[in-house]
């Protein structure tokens, strides 16, 4: 055997090696992009069908004809004509899930409670990296010392003091502590650090910028790619809070996305399957779409060590 | 040389403009956290429900960690908590093993140079996308499609497969519940976990992968020998993340039933607070149990924080601020002696 043969044939066998590797790589991620998206397009699939049609065969796999219905009961628009059953779910349904009620309350919290930590967040993060004060370091450290505290911890006392303070179904207890958010500063601390020249502060101040001006006009638009990547979180994060949201607000007009997911999960009579799972879908679809228009800078931003929630 | 305009700009002190920066952050924090926090902890030395404004020292403490209160169900509330303890830990286990190695095998695959993976963009979009999905929407699609009867989607499946005789209950079985709850967990946390695990690969310097390469190095010397150890911060990191995460496990165990109630089997200590203080009026509520429940959250939580904090500090710069400590000394000794000799 010639030695150009040999070594052709050790190529060969990498080759087939490294292809065969890539192979199995590949069916491993098909199976977990199944798993993924095959309970996601289920519950699509089993919105579509009439609460009948789920009784009598519960394994549906292909596309139904009775969204329409599905939407009529949900938001309590029942032909005339309809049995008082029917009526009676409709009723019951509409009034748990209220779907733009619960969309725009969602939107309320979610995006000013995202104004409100990208802002501060970038301004306490500036004011850490910027100046020279005796107590900046102390400042620092107890940001990130606190960062790993869980919500849970303090809890039971936010919530008898926001009730000492009359607070309770109001949005405040809600948005105004988005003012305070130690990881997402500790994020930017590390971010201006890295790419925030400090001459640049200087050489406004000789200018004759005042400091306020200086950080609106020259720091947000140079901090731009950090903030945005923590807004996209922050909005998601906050969209998705089922746990202040559902402490705090307690009166149906409040009820936000996850609190009316909820309680339609508590129904235990007048159910209809068609339009349990329409109220899922409806309130995964916003936050899916805005995903997979945002997948690159979201998976971008988690790599960048983005926020856990 | 710098202008005298600069030289002025040195001499201003901006040290008020720093602590006018960073005070909307303190005021909003010590309102909304801090002292809720210490609230927690008055509240943890008050009674519950009826005397929810008398003090009564250790007692909520004796009775979940010990058993022995005033109340008549202290044996029970003791139970329940460390069933709760129980749980979370069982619950916290069963996500994260499965989680940590499939991120990491997928991580591994993901940044192999070697491998032609087409579609590898999508694919982390896809894998990362439950992680985004609104938790209790995620406890909703799963409970809608679990259900314990054969009117449910996979029970009438399984069934019609042929796969078994009879429904499984994957929601009220006490083994079963739990398996699905970790199933849920590492199906939404896996895509996170695996996108923190490549940056933290990707930042391994890849001419070590290279001269291991040259030297004959398998993929599985090299997964041993040079990416596990490099990645040992990130993989402690994600590793109390994840347990203080799993002590916060909340929204899929408090969620995941069917009718009013949540499942006890499920029962976490995230659950067991809330429950404990979620009852509307004071006079329903238990405060104090709630209370000190969240306390001994945070000891355990200050004590893993503390952990990352050690493993994760910079070793370089505390060996260089010693240097320096040391170098400043001796410079001090010299001084003093040159002052004698003189």
């Amino acid at each position: 055997m010639s030695m150009k043969q040999q070594y052709g044939q050790a190529k060969d066998n990498y080759h087939a090696k490294i292809i065969a590797k890539s192979a199995l790589i590949f069916a491993v991620c098909v199976l977990l992009t199944l798993i993924c998206l095959v309970p996601i397009y289920i519950l699509i699939v089993n919105s579509t069908h009439s609460n009948m049609e789920l009784v009598a065969n519960p394994s549906q796999f292909f596309f139904g004809s009775h969204l329409g219905e599905n939407i009529q009961t949900i938001m309590n628009k029942v032909p005339d004509g309809a049995s008082k059953v029917v009526k009676r779910t409709a009723q019951q349904y509409s009034s748990a899930f209220n779907v733009g009620k619960g969309y725009l309350n969602s939107f309320i919290i979610a995006g000013s409670t995202t104004v409100l930590t990208v802002f501060f967040s970038a301004l306490t993060a500036y004011g850490l990296v910027v100046y020279d004060f005796k107590l900046s370091g102390p400042a620092y450290t107890f940001i990130i010392a606190v960062m790993m505290i869980p919500v849970q911890v303090s809890s039971a006392g936010f919530v008898a003091f926001m009730y000492s303070l009359g607070l309770v179904n109001s949005f405040i207890p809600l948005i105004v502590p988005a003012i305070a958010a130690p990881a997402i500063i500790f994020f930017m601390v590390s971010y201006m650090k890295s790419s925030f020249p400090l001459d640049i502060v200087e050489a406004s101040r000789i200018d004759g910028c005042g400091e306020f001006r200086t950080f609106l006009t020259i720091a947000i638009p140079m901090m731009k790619p950090a903030m945005a990547v923590q807004a996209i979180f922050a909005f998601v994060a906050n969209w998705n809070n089922y746990y202040t949201q559902n402490m705090i607000l307690k009166n149906e007009k409040f009820a936000t996305v996850p609190i009316m997911v909820s309680k339609v999960l508590a129904f235990d009579k007048n159910l209809d399957n068609g339009a349990n799972f329409l109220c899922v879908t409806l309130s995964i679809l916003p936050i899916v779409i805005v995903y997979f228009i945002l997948s690159k800078f979201i998976i971008a931003g988690v790599a960048l060590g983005g926020v856990k929630e | 040389m710098a202008s005298a305009a600069q030289r002025r700009i040195k001499a201003i002190s901006y040290a008020k403009y720093g602590y006018m920066f960073i005070a909307p952050f303190f005021l909003v924090y010590c309102f909304f956290q801090v002292w809720p926090l210490i609230y927690t902890f008055i509240l943890s030395f008050k009674g519950n429900q009826s005397e929810h404004a008398l003090w009564v020292g250790l007692n909520n403490y004796s009775t979940i960690l010990l058993g022995q209160g005033r109340a008549a169900g202290a044996a029970a509330s003791q139970e329940e908590f460390f069933r709760a303890l129980g749980n979370t830990l069982i619950l916290w286990f069963g996500n994260f093993i499965p989680q940590i190695l499939l991120s990491l095998l997928l991580a591994v695959w993901f940044t192999d140079a070697k491998v032609k993976l087409p579609g590898k963009g999508f694919f982390k979009v896809v894998m990362y996308m439950p992680n985004i999905i609104t938790a209790a929407s995620v406890a909703a699609l799963y409970v809608n499609l679990f259900g314990d009867s054969e009117n449910y989607f996979v029970n009438s499946t399984l069934m019609k497969m042929g796969l078994v005789s009879a429904p499984v209950a994957f929601i009220k079985g006490p083994i079963a519940s739990k398996l699905m709850v970790m199933f849920i967990q590492t199906w939404l946390w896996f895509g996170n976990t695996m996108i923190m695990l490549m940056s933290g690969i990707m930042g391994i310097n890849p001419s070590l992968f290279e001269a291991a390469d040259i030297d004959g190095a398998n993929s599985r010397q090299q997964f041993f020998r040079i990416t596990l150890p490099l990645l040992q911060p990130i993989m402690v990191y994600t590793l109390v993340t994840s347990m203080i995460g799993g002590l916060q496990m909340f929204d899929i165990p408090y969620l995941y039933h069917n009718g009013a109630n949540f499942n006890k089997q499920l029962e976490t200590v995230a659950v067991y607070i809330y429950y404990n203080f979620n009852q509307g009026t004071v006079e329903s509520a238990n405060y104090g149990y709630a209370g000190a429940a969240s306390i001994v959250i945070f000891i355990i939580t200050a004590i893993l924080g503390s952990i990352t904090f050690y493993m994760n500090r910079d070793k370089d710069a505390i060996a260089k601020k010693k240097q320096r400590k040391k170098a400043e000394k001796q410079y001090k000794a010299k001084m003093k002696q040159g002052g004698l000799t003189l």
